[in-house]
């Protein structure tokens, strides 16, 4: 598709190789650094970006030919640290051109990660990104990439339900209480025994902005230390159930063998709530809560097999709205496909265009000179007259030479330009 | 010209129900925007229609049983704009602007005989009457949409079945107070509505409860629904999955009271 300079991608990520060795191919920032200025000083290398995270290193780059450019940048990953090639050619995977383009979008769009649609991986890409334009390593062609990845990704979040639904058991509860109470800020949360996963799901719930919290345990003493750090108030395990109708969510994650909720507890909060919602969270095993307790009117219970069978949906869900994400990715590879590709004309284009203005300028100078008797204003409108001559006559051919080099073809039509407006003298 | 901006708005209001319908399921903001834009368009050209409608026949909109549909319609979407702008909650159309299809649908075939203009006095307290019914109902018409989507999510969280629904209707929080809001201003209208419509009774020589049973009693139904809601919120806490079912139930019989009454 082009014959100038190619973009490349060489990596590997979790899918391709094992923890313990992407941990010894991993960059830090201060090695990422010194590697972007080493790479860019390669006379094969023009632009590159790399991007190293837990799941995955990557170069990206652009460079004066591909075969070469590929082997090159293996090369250096394993040199740089230390390892023999022949053991690590099994994990490289590289990609050119489009199939680089594509998996950048798929990466940054987190369509790549080993948790489909998490946050994270677009705010590494995009550090990753300002650390090598920081350090020069980067240029036209690289820049509008990962601008251009940025968009991709941020159309993707936003059409798609990629990013949309919780995929860990505290998040998913964050999401249900956020579809029972809209805004947490003035809703508290009451935590039944000081399980490990109440507390998670608690601090998840205050970072969402819950201000109260009771925390109430069999052992004061703990239930006291948890309400410390959660800046709650610990309650008397006795009298939690006299308090239940105090608290929008309670968290149960007692070691009680039978149930220590029952409908008839319960119904007496909501009473006292005048039918304000409750939302229960049992993750005890056993459970802590009469599962009929979800019969009652504007009571929600979910135990900790309903909540991973949500979580388990909200999987299938990301993987369904991963197909929707991949038509938009393709849509958006052609696009840049075709900026990328109109990029070969740009340097005959400009040339083209500098010839026939040295050639104006100099013949309405010459032409101006034996004319003394115009005003200024006379010889301003000619001047203006052939530079919008040249500029019309220009007009087309630089049209028709963008989209002829999309085609096979196109570098002839380059050279036949070259030849014709004696460019190459 | 007033019958070309009827159609404008009548089929602004098709699209935009299609479009939000196609947001519902399809996500695509691009089409939502454009479903906003022909709910605009379509209130645009319906006051329009109703004010060159109002100029030909020199009295106002609330006259004939055509014209009173067309108004109430007019109210839902005005009611429908300031929730949006209040609470943003976009599906919202998906559920408002088919009823104010089916309204204006509806109006088509519905009389245009103004019968006998009463004097002006009388006249007074029948269009107050029409009027401040007219906004009451356009309000318990989002009380009734809120309703149904507070039970489509109700019963999404209780079953533990979260669709596509789910994710894109707003918290029952959320759909409860648009509920409560609504019906508060919407009752105390329809009790004045009420009130004016027994004046005007009285004004015409009949008693102030003209036990004209057909048409009176289903009037009090409405009321009596409405204000269960409305009292019940305040002193009981009434409220959630009730009083969205209230809501559905006071709606309904308040289109029966409707077709009754035009």
């Amino acid at each position: 598709m082009n014959s100038g300079p190619n973009l490349i991608l060489v990596g590997v990520n979790h899918k391709t190789t094992p923890v313990e060795i992407r941990e010894k191919l991993a960059f830090t920032q201060v090695k990422i650094e010194a590697s972007l200025s080493q790479l860019v000083s390669s006379p094969e290398i023009i632009e590159n970006i790399i991007l190293s995270t837990c799941n995955r290193v990557e170069i990206y780059a652009r460079v004066e030919n591909t075969d070469r450019g590929i082997q090159l940048l293996q090369d250096f990953i394993c040199d740089y640290h230390g390892i023999s090639r022949g053991n690590l050619d099994q994990y490289f995977y590289s990609y050119c051109d489009n199939q680089a383009v594509e998996h950048l979008f798929r990466v940054s769009s987190s369509l790549d990660s080993m948790v489909l649609g998490e946050a994270q991986i677009l705010g590494q890409v995009k550090d990753a990104y300002s650390t090598a334009r920081s350090f020069s390593s980067t240029g036209m062609v690289l820049n509008q990439l990962f601008e251009k990845a940025f968009n991709v990704a941020k159309k993707v979040r936003e059409e798609t339900g990629i990013s949309e639904r919780g995929v860990s058991i505290s998040s998913a509860a964050v999401e249900l209480a956020k579809k029972i109470f809209e805004d947490l800020e003035n809703h508290s949360v009451m935590l039944v025994g000081t399980g490990e996963m109440a507390e998670l799901a608690a601090k998840h719930l205050i970072s969402y902005g819950v201000k109260t919290v009771y925390v109430a345990s069999r052992t004061y003493e703990r239930a006291a230390a948890l309400a410390k750090s959660l800046n709650g108030c610990a309650l008397d395990f006795e009298s939690f159930k006299e308090e239940m109708h105090r608290a929008d969510i309670i968290i149960t994650s007692t070691a009680a063998p039978t149930f220590i909720v029952n409908e008839e507890m319960i119904s007496t909060a909501i009473q006292k709530r005048k039918n304000k919602p409750i939302f229960l969270i049992d993750i005890a095993v056993p459970r802590d809560i009469a599962p009929e307790v979800n019969e009652l009117e504007n009571v929600y219970l979910y135990d900790i097999d309903d909540l991973q069978n949500v979580v388990n949906a909200n999987m299938e869900e990301r993987q369904k709205e991963a197909e929707s994400a991949m038509e938009i990715i393709n849509q958006e590879v052609t696009k840049f496909n075709y900026w990328f590709s109109t990029l070969d004309a740009i340097p005959t284009i400009v040339e083209m265009r500098n010839r026939a203005e040295d050639m104006r300028a100099f013949e309405v100078d010459k032409t101006l000179k034996n004319m003394e008797h115009l005003t200024s204003d006379d010889k301003e409108a000619i001047n203006q007259l052939t530079q919008s001559l040249v500029k019309k006559i220009l007009h087309k051919p630089t049209i028709n030479l963008k989209k002829k080099t999309q085609s096979h073809d196109g570098h002839i039509y380059l050279k036949a330009i070259r030849d014709l407006f004696h460019l190459d003298d | 010209m007033d019958k070309i901006s009827f159609s404008v708005a009548l089929f602004s209001y098709l699209a935009a129900s299609l479009g939000y319908f196609v947001y519902l399921v399809y996500r695509r903001p691009l089409v939502s925007s454009l479903s906003g834009g022909a709910v605009a368009l379509g209130l645009i050209s319906h006051t329009v229609s109703i004010g060159l409608h109002s100029a030909i026949t020199g009295h106002g909109p609330y006259t004939t049983s055509y014209e009173i549909a067309m108004f109430l319609a007019w109210f839902i979407v005005v009611i429908y704009f300031l929730t949006e702008w209040k609470y943003k909650i976009k599906d919202l159309g998906s559920f408002v602007i088919p009823l104010v299809f089916l309204v204006m649908l509806v109006s088509v075939f519905l009389s245009k005989d103004a019968g006998l203009v009463p004097e002006s006095e009388v006249r007074f307290w029948l269009t107050m009457h029409r009027t401040l019914s007219i906004i009451g109902y356009a309000a318990f018409s989002i009380a009734f949409a809120a309703g149904i989507m507070y039970l489509i999510q109700e019963h999404q969280v209780k079953s533990k079945k979260l669709g596509i629904m789910y994710f894109r209707m707003p918290s029952l929080e959320v759909l409860d107070d648009l509920n409560f809001k609504v019906i508060t201003i919407g009752f105390p209208l329809f009790t004045l509505g009420f009130m004016t419509g027994s004046i005007w009774n009285t004004k015409m020589d009949q008693a102030f409860f003209s036990w004209d049973l057909a048409k009176t009693m289903p009037m009090v139904i409405v009321w009596l629904i409405y204000g269960l809601v409305f009292f019940g919120r305040m002193t009981t806490g009434l409220r959630g999955k009730k009083a969205a079912q209230f809501a559905i139930l006071g709606f309904v019989t308040v289109i029966g009271t409707f077709f009754l009454h035009i």
